[in-house]
């Protein structure tokens, strides 16, 4: 008797048991197989984790901490690691920035506005005359939104090193030296706006009009140095702005000298070169060679001859140029963080 | 060799003074003037020193931000500063830096680690991927801080909302997360009510008994010192005055203890009892100095034989006023070097 009682609450148990799994598989099928997938996900995730500290038991908390510390203490490639920063510092603010979502809208609107408030003003002028210094509308237009989305590029990405004045003389600098993460990274994603895209849709757009509008005879070459000299032309803009910022480890109120160059640089190259004084375009090509952003690579694709005497070359240097100016920025970049000061207590 | 080791550490700023209109005169001020000395694993030791003595540049060059002007320096063996960097060959000028900060923990009292205008649980997710640290670890470590912390309902506030106690614990949270072997804590109880300082004592006396994890701390407030370290270093002028257990600092200091006695009644000045001191008395209550390094118990005993005692009681030296007599020397110095 005993026995068969026995055996039959055996049987009832593992029946209930089974039915009771099925009916959670079932579930779980049902309703929804990702929340699953997350389920083993996380288990699997946990069990691997629990197997590195396995290792070590509780009594042995230093040992899977040297552990862990010998596993995160891996060095990683410099530019990649700047990226992985990058990403990650701005697409949180991003994420926070898109919590107020119409305020977010609001704000892209009138930075897209003033931008191109900025060129109405060239509308209004070739409403009274013909031509700038040789150069139709079309052809200024074209200066206009090459640069304006080269430097659109440089300063969505890199607009935040301007505000580093600020955190080198309070020091709070000191935050983002004491992270395992690339500095400059650090510096340039904090506070990332993407309002400041703004500035880039103008620009395109100003862009798109003008290549409308231009009556120009397009070859293979001329059409890929559009893309280039868009691209090393937000590169140039980047590395004055890091090479700006480097400077201002010395000299803490510089940013204004830096945006005189930036966001200057950016005016001036808007205009064709003809109206300026030999000397000053002497100094944008030789000087700080603000000219490769777009003026020698333009005038080529709009067949004029290049400014202040230069070879007709130079119009495809501009990728060499921008690698010369990282470089210079980089160096300059170095210097700083060695000769950081920090602040008192 | 120790865990943390620095020999003949120095940092010297260069200040450049307006002196007329075109003139600038330079000068060379040591804030760390050769200092050496070494922490082994799991130690808790003191770092004081009046204000400018050079507590905050040492902390500062062990965590990698100020680059040493000169010296050696060593934590969990690596050497952040760059000309080691050059030395070895590896390039980047954040390779050793940032080796170094996966291992080390930093809160400054003055100043926020976390993002200001984020919710403390949106810069603890960014640490967790900054960091690289392991999922389960990161939850185990959050979890465990949030509790000892008392963290749970501030985790959705933005920090620049929190109170500085509440911040003073959300940093100090986001300085654990990554399991750092060694806790720098630069006056971690600045500012803080008797709640607050207490709290955070605790946990950092939890921390160090149960993970075994080396802080280095620096602080004006001696509670912290006396509640949380064995062992104290005393810093003035960039230089290191005294290195050892806090006790010994009396006997450096020659501090005094002083007895309280009261009396039955008003009685003349008690000057018969060798060993100690006449200081002062208020009616029946007379006070009297001794070496702090000597016992009280012949003392109490001498005075309870021959005068009718009703109460009494001992009072420690106050070690702020033992740390003043070291500085007595130098503060003349300080002075002229402020001018």
């Amino acid at each position: 008797m005993a026995d068969t009682r026995g055996v039959g609450r055996q049987s009832r148990v593992a029946d209930i048991d089974g039915a009771d799994r099925q009916s959670r598989v079932a579930d779980i099928d049902g309703v929804d197989r990702q929340s699953r997938v997350a389920d083993i996900d996380g288990v699997d995730r946990q069990s691997k984790v629990a197997d590195i500290d396995g290792a070590g038991g509780p009594g042995l908390v230093g040992d899977s901490s040297r552990a862990l510390a010998s596993d995160s203490s891996r060095t990683y490639p410099l530019a990649s690691d700047s990226w992985r920063t990058y990403r990650m510092v701005a697409g949180m603010w991003i994420r926070s920035t898109m919590t107020y979502r119409s305020s977010f809208a609001l704000t892209l609107f009138s930075s897209f506005c003033v931008t191109f408030f900025d060129f109405v003003v060239i509308l209004l002028m070739f409403g009274q005359v013909e031509g700038l210094g040789g150069f139709s509308f079309a052809e200024v237009a074209f200066l206009y939104g090459t640069t304006g989305t080269s430097f659109g590029l440089a300063d969505l990405t890199m607009g935040s090193l301007q505000r580093m004045g600020r955190r080198v003389r309070d020091g709070s600098l000191d935050t983002f030296l004491m992270r395992p993460a690339p500095l400059l990274a650090q510096v340039a994603a904090d506070k990332f706006a993407l309002r400041r895209f703004g500035r880039v849709a103008q620009g395109l757009l100003v862009l798109v009009w003008a290549l409308v509008l231009l009556d120009v005879a397009w070859t293979p070459v001329k059409v890929l140095l559009l893309p280039m000299m868009l691209v090393c032309g937000a590169v140039i803009f980047a590395a004055v702005m890091v090479l700006g910022a480097s400077a201002l480890f010395w000299m803490q109120d510089a940013a204004e000298v830096t945006s005189s160059f930036t966001y200057g640089g950016n005016t001036l190259l808007q205009y064709p070169p003809t109206i300026f004084a030999q000397e000053l375009v002497r100094g944008v090509v030789y000087v700080v060679p603000l000219a490769f952003v777009n003026w020698l690579p333009a005038l080529y694709v709009l067949g004029r001859p290049a400014p202040a005497g230069v070879p007709g070359w130079v119009a495809f240097a501009s990728p060499l140029v921008a690698l010369v100016c990282c470089g210079v920025a980089g160096i300059a970049w170095r210097a700083g963080i060695r000769s950081y000061r920090s602040t008192g207590s | 060799m120790s865990f943390i080791e620095l020999e003949s550490l120095e940092k010297t700023f260069t200040i450049r003074r307006k002196e007329g209109l075109l003139k600038r005169s330079k000068r060379e001020v040591r804030a760390v003037d050769g200092i050496s000395f070494g922490v082994e694993r799991g130690e808790m030791v003191g770092y004081i020193g009046p204000n400018g003595a050079g507590k905050s540049t040492t902390i500062k060059m062990l965590t990698g931000i100020l680059t040493p002007s000169g010296g050696r320096l060593r934590v969990a063996g690596i050497d952040p500063s760059p000309s080691s960097r050059l030395r070895s060959g590896r390039g980047g000028p954040n390779r050793e830096r940032t080796r170094l900060a996966q291992r080390i923990g930093v809160v400054f009292g003055q100043r926020t680690t976390l993002w200001w205008d984020l919710p403390l649980k949106d810069s603890y997710g960014l640490m967790h991927r900054m960091y690289r640290i392991p999922d389960a670890r990161y939850r185990e470590n959050l979890d465990r801080c949030v509790e000892l912390l008392d963290l749970g309902e501030l985790l959705d506030v933005p920090v620049r909302q929190l109170s500085l106690g509440q911040r003073m614990r959300g940093d100090i949270a986001a300085a654990l997360l990554h399991d750092p072997e060694v806790l720098y804590l630069d006056e971690p109880t600045i500012g803080l009510d008797v709640v607050s300082k207490a709290r955070v004592r605790e946990f950092l006396r939890e921390l160090n008994a149960s993970q075994g994890t080396t802080v280095l701390l620096t602080t004006h407030d001696l509670t912290d010192i006396e509640q949380l370290c064995s062992r104290v270093m005393v810093i003035d002028h960039g230089k290191l005055m005294y290195d050892g257990k806090l006790a010994g600092l009396h006997a450096v200091g020659e501090s005094e203890r002083l007895l309280v006695v009261d009396l039955e009644r008003e009685l003349p000045p008690i000057e018969d009892v060798p060993g100690a001191r006449f200081v002062r008395a208020e009616g029946p209550r007379q006070y009297l100095a001794f070496p702090a390094s000597s016992s009280a118990a012949p003392l109490v005993a001498a005075v309870a034989a021959a005068y009718p005692l009703v109460d009494l009681s001992v009072r420690e030296p106050d070690i702020e006023a033992v740390i003043a007599k070291m500085y007595g020397g130098t503060r003349e110095e300080r002075r002229e070097s402020l001018m």
